[in-house]
């Protein structure tokens, strides 16, 4: 089988970028996205080319790394699947496939694919995270968390930070992963003393890294590889409220 | 040189063996230690976990990994979940009972005093990890849930889903975090270190290159850890993610730090088989499909390409059942594994043929399905199937799944002793990186464990005890051992990038170097293929510096340069696998040498020859390591037979 791509080339940050045209002509339908592009940069290399760059790390759809905009949707076709899990029988002989990388103004192209998502990693360091100096916890017992309420927190704590929820928004908003640490550290006993402080931190951090805000457009949800609920972003909205009247 | 390999490990009593430490080692007054600076390379369980501490403590931490963000680390991959002496079952846990099947379960061939208290640690990491908010799964009651392991008879794993390993990698990030907030943790991702520098005997600092823009720089401190993981990715396939390298702790070992146990790796039996040479890497189905799946292949060679639904039953073979009937298809991993593999050997594999070779056996759900019906088995199995089919494009419903083995982690690393350094005066090791917990195998859901043990509760301690020895003593920039370290690195990457004759991507030396050791330093050893495997790997390396083609240049973000120097290194790596496993002359845990299995396929130890520490020098020349011996000495267990028939 055989297909088409047009992949986004961009030397550096600061440099204009440009689609490239590029003809796989054997992929199996066995193979990865990824694995496809390995193909493509070792042809590239022996050629005496300079091969593709995009970010990978796990393959296993866990780590987060892969963050590929396939076809105009942040890690392509497939539902619930980060770009390394996407199987090469989602598409057919001789389609053409565009490949750019996350399009946010505060993930800034670091070379073709590969972004810097630093200000994910800025927005918890303002306050994703519970006070818990080693050494003092107290037994792991001591504060019972009902099954239920454990269940959601798995369901929030599950984000991989890979950028997607960003990459599909409209305003370019990290709603959805602020909003889902915000829910996996709120919803527990242990994160309450920070509960307050932690939703207004975090979003100011949000604002200076130069993210937009939720509008609903529920683009983020679509593409969450974990399938994070926008409800979460509710949930968000509600404790920056009560946090004001609290305070 | 010579090496004092003793484990500086306390003596009396086992259990109170940690405490009395502690009280002996010395302590830096808080309003000092903002003087000192500490290096910490990685940052997954044990890395994050130690910089996150060691800043909270006022130290002056610098935090180096390659990702582009510490979070990505792949401690963040584990699935299955994390060991802890509780008792929270009152089923008769107990650190002891940690203690012995940890040890048991290496074949004795790990420290009992390192094991000890690794099982007095593992209750402290679950209050830890709660306290930080990791969603371990509960009871409906609220308290802490568990489940059981391979190799224990107790309940006391404590797991969130089967992300446990994301969970915990988290708690220790946001720990982080904040201290990168705060100040106390200076950050660098994307960033990979090149180089160790020793000045006066002293692990003093390292190299880096900036993987974005290629700078090469120096940061120098008062000592400096490694937590860099393990080297499975030498064998090219394996569970392992991608970047996974042994560059840190290979350029430890040049440095003088000895290797110990190289030719400890496990393989893990249920992985999906490869499916083309294009194959990138190989991913973990978890070992609990083995309780309803049959493990078969077919009886005749000539069959190894019928669709499983042509063949009758009388042409299988489920040979699991047939060779174990008492344990069937719940032998252990090593032993599973090797059966796979002699059934490929036979030419019995199935699935797609890759390289000439058929490298898979089923795994057949369908008399499970016939029993309980299809809504249980999803039930219990459903995520797993559903991953299975998105990479396979097979329903395991419909058809039998294909597995195979692949390696997923290395028990051998850096030889350090009781407090975690290595052989290079103030260069630690922790985590998977070290050698230190796991002996000849590692059991299930205790990586987790001794990250974390390492990081949050032991490091603190002992970097703080070496640091008292040490007045604080910056370096001056511009010392020679920091100027000639950073030549080597770039002389070396100048080297990478104008081979004479450059004709090959560096991958292609990587598979031939997987495709070697996996054949003969894999599964299975045998002393002739392990000799034939050792004249092939100089050759393979010197056709590696004469070959290897990397475009683009090293003042930008280059990723085929960032693999060619990981390569490199897993070349000589690989030799120094094969020189150990080819020294070992006995069988133990995961390592199977076929001039010593019992006839039934199991290992046979020699305690009487092999009951040490293989610890390696590295001599100036690759291929003749010098070999030094810690003996280890069982006061409190007495190195017993595993059986599993």
């Amino acid at each position: 089988m055989s297909l088409v791509l047009h992949i986004w080339r961009q030397s550096d940050s600061t440099a204009q970028g440009r689609f490239e045209r590029h003809t796989i002509d054997e992929f199996t339908p066995d193979m990865s996205f990824l694995e496809m592009l390995d193909v493509l940069n070792e042809g590239l290399i022996s050629a005496g080319k300079e091969p593709v760059a995009f970010d990978y790390d796990c393959r296993e759809g866990i780590c987060g790394a892969c963050s590929l905009v396939i076809d105009g949707i942040p890690h392509g076709p497939q539902n619930a699947t980060t770009t390394c899990q996407l199987y090469m029988r989602e598409f057919s002989d001789g389609d053409e496939i565009w490949v750019e990388p996350w399009r946010v103004g505060a993930f800034p192209v670091v070379r073709d694919l590969v972004v810097d998502r630093s200000a994910y990693d800025r927005i918890l360091q303002a306050g994703g995270f519970i006070s818990a100096r080693t050494g003092s916890a107290p037994d792991g017992n001591t504060f019972p968390v009902s099954k239920e309420t454990a269940d959601r927190v798995f369901t929030s704590s599950t984000c991989i930070g890979c950028g997607a929820c960003a990459a599909a928004c409209p305003n370019a908003s990290a709603s959805l992963f602020v909003a889902a640490k915000i829910a996996h550290l709120g919803l527990l006993p242990q994160g309450q003393p920070e509960r307050n402080s932690r939703v207004h931190t975090m979003l100011a951090q949000m604002d200076t890294e130069g993210f937009g805000f939720c509008g609903n457009h529920r683009e983020c949800e679509a593409v969450c590889p974990k399938e994070i609920n926008i409800d979460r972003i509710a949930r968000m909205n509600r404790d920056m409220y009560r946090s004001l009247v609290r305070r | 040189m010579i090496y004092d390999l003793h484990s500086n490990e306390p003596t009396g009593p086992l259990e109170n063996r940690w405490t009395k430490h502690r009280f002996d080692m010395g302590l830096v007054n808080p309003a000092n230690r903002k003087k000192y600076q500490v290096i910490v390379v990685g940052t997954g369980l044990a890395g994050g976990s130690t910089a996150a501490t060691l800043g909270e403590m006022g130290y002056h931490v610098k935090s180096f990994c390659f990702q582009d963000s510490p979070r990505r680390a792949h401690s963040i991959a584990a699935q299955g979940g994390i060991n802890a002496a509780k008792n929270y079952q009152n089923d008769g846990d107990s650190v002891w009972r940690l203690f012995y099947d940890t040890i048991k379960g290496g074949d004795f061939r790990s420290r009992e005093s390192n094991v000890y208290r690794l099982a007095e640690l593992s209750v402290n990491i679950i209050d830890q990890a709660v306290a930080q908010g990791v969603p371990f799964a509960r009871e409906y009651g609220g308290l802490l849930a568990n489940r059981s392991f391979g190799g224990a008879q107790v309940s006391r794993t404590f797991y969130a889903r089967g992300q446990t390993g994301q969970q915990l990698l988290l708690g220790a990030y946001q720990a982080l975090n904040r201290q990168i907030a705060a100040g106390m943790v200076e950050m660098f991702p994307r960033t990979e270190m090149l180089e160790l520098i020793v000045i006066d005997g002293r692990a003093r600092g390292i190299v880096t290159r900036n993987l974005v823009d290629g700078k090469i720089e120096a940061h120098t401190a008062d000592c400096v850890v490694l937590c860099t993981g393990g080297y499975g990715n030498a064998y090219y396939l394996s569970t392992n993610a991608k970047g996974c390298n042994a560059s840190a702790v290979w350029r430890a070992h040049r440095h003088g730090a000895l290797f110990a146990n190289p030719c400890f790796t496990q393989i893990h039996p249920t992985c999906i088989p490869q499916s083309g040479s294009y194959q990138s890497k190989l991913t973990l189905m978890s070992e609990s499909l083995r309780n309803d799946g049959r493990v078969w292949a077919p009886l005749r060679p000539q069959d190894s390409d019928c669709a499983p639904a042509d063949l009758p039953e009388d042409a299988r073979d489920y040979f699991l059942e047939r060779r174990y009937p008492a344990f069937g298809n719940l032998v252990p991993r090593d032993i599973a594994s090797r059966a796979a593999k002699e059934a490929c050997d036979d030419g019995r594999g199935v699935g797609p043929e890759v390289n000439g070779r058929r490298l898979g056996v089923y795994l057949d759900f369908s008399k499970a399905i016939g029993q309980l019906g299809e809504a249980v088995i999803g039930e219990r199995y459903g995520n797993l199937f559903e991953m299975y089919q998105r990479i396979t494009g097979e329903d395991p419903n419909k058809t039998p799944m294909r597995i195979y083995p692949a390696i997923h982690y290395a028990m051998g690393g850096l030889w350090v002793d009781y407090n975690l350094m290595t052989t290079v005066d103030g260069l630690f090791a922790a985590g998977e990186c070290n050698f230190s917990d796991h002996g000849a195998n590692r059991l299930g859901a205790s990586a987790l464990m001794q990250g974390l043990a390492d990081g949050y509760f032991v490091l603190p301690y002992s970097i703080g005890n070496y640091l008292s020895q040490h007045e604080a003593d910056p370096i001056a920039p511009d010392h020679g051992a920091i100027s000639s370290a950073i030549s080597a690195v770039n002389s070396r990457i100048d080297r990478l990038l104008s081979a004479p004759g450059a004709k090959h991507p560096p991958e292609h030396f990587h598979r031939l170097l997987g495709q070697l050791i996996w054949d003969n330093c894999g599964m299975s050893r045998d002393p002739a293929e392990l000799k034939n495997a050792l004249q092939q790997l100089p050759e393979i390396r010197d056709r590696f510096w004469h070959e290897v083609k990397v475009t683009g240049s090293g003042e930008q973000f280059n990723q085929t340069l960032e693999r060619a120097g990981r390569i490199a290194d897993f070349l000589e790596l690989g030799e120094l696998m094969c020189v150990d496993a080819l020294e070992r002359n006995e069988s133990c845990g995961s390592h199977a040498r076929s001039d010593h299995l019992t006839a039934d396929g199991e290992v046979k130890r020699d305690d009487d020859n092999y009951s040490y520490v293989a610890a390696w020098e590295y001599s100036g020349d690759v291929s003749t390591p010098i070999l030094h011996k810690e003996q280890l000495c069982f006061e409190f267990v007495h190195p017993s037979i595993r059986s599993y028939k």
